[in-house]
């Protein structure tokens, strides 16, 4: 190699974090040239952080959302996973401009640590603001919402053997909130399809199929009513398929899919759709393996922003009574942490949070039992500290 | 003139009635054989007028929609709609639906006994707008690569399905009308389609009405469905909610689907599959079928030969306990009744 070249080189490997001793004598050219595929293809998923602590930004939530993101903390210290939180607030504030942003320290750090949960938000109906979550999706471009639904032994529902992953568009579609009152009477609401984010959610279906070894990808539709938008989803869906061979791509109609969904729902894998029909489906599918209180979700954004949340509300009425359950928040932390590469961490604390579950001794009042949200959390920290 | 007391077209001919048939595709034909064998061995006063339907033409379906205007009455199997033709080639059921003004489709999930489900004791009466909302076949492609789709809501039909519901809730003895929508997203068009409802529910205080956002319904099915009573809503819900709830009950081969409009009458199978899988191999469950004949013959007041012929299904139902059981034992047990 030529002497300014080899020094180019040997500087960015040093900046992406490989030293190499001797550069006459490279003992380890398996590892230069993983670096280096690893820098040639971008994944969605972040290079495993396994040495040092990972910032991650927490947002309690309003309601029991506080109780529950401490229950999260206390799990995660008893397995001594390596994750740090930096708790931020998102109340909406009005920016320069007169627009309703996020306070900028909450986005700063975002942009920082690019991994963040949450809890539930509340949306005060007389702010004046919009709803939360749609603020923090516009802030972050988070444009696709996963939720991975599994059935949970212990906790009893008419559908057993669940194990699917709903993916939604998150950005347009019917809700991309533009409507008209053409004449008195008659108003029209439109639905925006483009080729982009089609493309994008497409590409993220299927790394996540890939990543999590699925066997199939799904496209659900209504291409034979709304021809033009929804044949615009499909086509970009076929395309990206093309680019995955290994992975089986079927495409199904809306409503077949909802018949078979509610018959047989083992026959399903990874669902990839646009925003409305997404908001239905991932709701039945929660609805299947018992509820928002137990379904995890994330959002995943542009620039590798990944915001993981439980999707219940805030339940005001039980708010400060420690009756809570922190399952949802706990399952999604679970998904955030396999999200990072995590993987013996998120196993740990699954089994955890499932064992404790199935054994029906110490459950909160929403999966049946008459214990408190301490009680569980301190069940699941006492597992997780055995299973060492 | 009373909009859910459709009067018939009268019987003509020596009292028998003139009904048009489409047999559609797939599965359509063989399950419409059926009914007509049936109608045949019970000696039912209705003739049916055949009109095929070929995807390709535009011909096809205006005859079909011209019989229909004709006779009043039709039973219809499904005609399939191949989504890779371009978007000018519209959905011919759809069009069929539009241009009779068919604003009300009718579906009456019960749990049947007999049939194994998951959920048991669930009653439903899904009323669905049937002409507009997201249906209203409008696209176009503004910039490349962005579409557009309008979902168009009126207050016209959104009362004019209210009235229907709050009506036939009334007729039927029913407690509750739930709407279904997704108004916290959609504010102004599915807003509208709110506020008829509650206009439409004021002027019937003996029933109780209240809304229910679309994921949140679709959430409570799988897990109660026995809370839900009379549900009305616009296109795209009801296309969703009746696959939902046609599943709870035992699947697409066991409930029957009407559309009603102000002049005319369609029966078809509510989940509307063309089941091409399926077809010509004797496997298809034709009580969906049947039943939706018995629902015409009730709408063509010939109510002894309807009740004869859903006694006769449900008994085979129960009796047999086979979901997908051949058509050919139907037809003897009727003859027998």
């Amino acid at each position: 190699m030529a002497g300014p070249w080899r020094s180019t080189i040997l500087n960015l490997l040093e900046k992406i974090g490989l030293r190499i001793k001797d550069p006459n004598n490279i003992t380890k050219p398996k590892e230069v040239s993983r670096v280096m595929g690893a820098m040639k293809t971008q994944t969605t998923q972040p290079k495993s952080f396994s040495r040092g602590m990972q910032t991650v930004t927490l947002i309690p939530g309003d309601g029991i959302g506080p109780e529950i993101s401490t229950a999260v903390m206390k799990i995660f210290e008893a397995a001594k996973a390596p994750i740090q939180w930096e708790e931020k607030n998102v109340t909406a504030i009005k920016g320069p401009g007169g627009k309703w942003i996020i306070p900028p320290e909450a986005k700063e750090s975002m942009d920082k640590n690019k991994i963040g949960l949450k809890g539930p938000l509340k949306t005060p109906i007389a702010a004046g603001h919009p709803s939360m979550n749609l603020l923090l999706r516009k802030t972050f471009d988070l444009y696709a919402n996963v939720r991975p639904c599994m059935s949970i032994e212990g906790y009893k529902t008419p559908y057993t053997d669940v194990d699917l992953v709903t993916i939604r568009e998150n950005t347009e579609g019917e809700y991309s909130g533009i409507e008209h009152t053409i004449v008195d009477g008659v108003v029209q609401s439109i639905k925006l399809i483009t080729e982009d984010a089609s493309r994008k959610i497409a590409e993220y279906a299927f790394e996540y199929a890939k990543n999590n070894q699925r066997a199939s990808v799904t496209a659900v539709h209504k291409a034979n009513i709304m021809r033009m938008s929804d044949g615009l989803f499909l086509r970009k869906c076929r395309q990206v398929a093309e680019n995955y061979r290994d992975i089986k791509f079927t495409e199904m109609y809306l409503d077949t899919v909802c018949l078979n969904m509610v018959q047989d729902p083992t026959q399903f894998d990874v669902l990839v759709m646009p925003n409305l029909y997404g908001d239905i489906l991932s709701d039945l599918c929660a609805g299947l393996i018992g509820g928002l209180g137990v379904t995890p979700s994330g959002n995943i954004g542009a620039n590798n922003v990944a915001i993981f949340e439980s999707v219940h509300g805030t339940a005001p009425d039980i708010a400060g009574l420690d009756l809570a359950n922190p399952t949802a928040l706990l399952l999604s932390a679970v998904m955030m942490l396999r999200h990072m590469g995590m993987h013996d961490y998120s196993k740990k604390i699954e089994t955890a949070c499932f064992n404790t579950i199935r054994d029906k001794k110490v459950l909160t009042g929403d999966l049946g039992g008459k214990s408190k949200c301490s009680e569980f959390t301190a069940e699941i920290c006492q597992r997780v500290r055995d299973m060492d | 003139r009373d909009i859910v007391l459709l009067w018939p077209p009268p019987a003509k001919y020596g009292g028998r009635h003139t009904v048009t048939l489409i047999p559609g595709d797939g599965i359509g034909p063989e399950l419409l054989n059926h009914v007509r064998e049936l109608f045949r061995f019970s000696c039912v006063p209705v003739d049916f007028e055949v009109v095929n339907v070929c995807s390709s033409t535009e011909d096809d379906i205006n005859n079909a929609i011209t019989a229909i205007r004709r006779n009043g009455v039709a039973l219809k199997g499904n005609i399939e709609t191949l989504h890779t033709l371009p978007a000018s080639h519209k959905s011919r059921n759809n069009l069929l639906r539009t241009s009779l003004d068919l604003y009300a489709n009718v579906m009456h999930c019960k749990s049947l006994p007999g049939v194994q489900t998951r959920h048991n004791n669930i009653d439903i009466m899904i009323i669905r707008e049937n002409t507009e909302g997201e249906y209203s076949s409008l696209e176009h492609e503004s910039v490349t690569g962005v579409v557009e789709c309008l979902k168009i809501i009126t207050r016209t039909n959104s009362l004019r399905i209210a009235e229907y519901a709050f009506k036939l809730a009334r007729e039927k003895g029913r407690k509750r009308v739930t709407a279904v929508h997704k108004a916290n997203i959609m504010k102004l068009g599915d807003g509208l389609f709110l506020q008829c409802c509650r206009e439409v529910a004021a002027g019937y205080p003996d029933i109780a009405f209240d809304a229910m956002i679309v994921d949140n319904t679709t959430m409570q099915l799988v897990s109660k469905p026995q809370q839900f009573d009379v549900m009305v809503m616009p296109n795209l819900y009801g296309n969703v909610v009746s696959n939902v709830c046609a599943g709870l009950v035992g699947g697409p081969g066991l409930v029957p689907g009407a559309n009603y409009g102000h002049d005319y009458a369609v029966f078809e199978t509510a989940t509307r599959n063309t089941g091409k899988s399926i077809a010509d191999r004797n496997i298809a469950n034709p009580t969906a079928m049947l039943l939706a004949s018995c629902m015409m013959l009730d709408h063509l007041k010939l109510y002894d030969y309807a009740t004869m012929i859903r006694n006769a299904v449900l008994t085979t139902m129960n009796e047999t306990r086979v979901r997908l059981n051949s058509p050919r034992r139907c037809s003897p047990h009727t003859f027998h009744n």
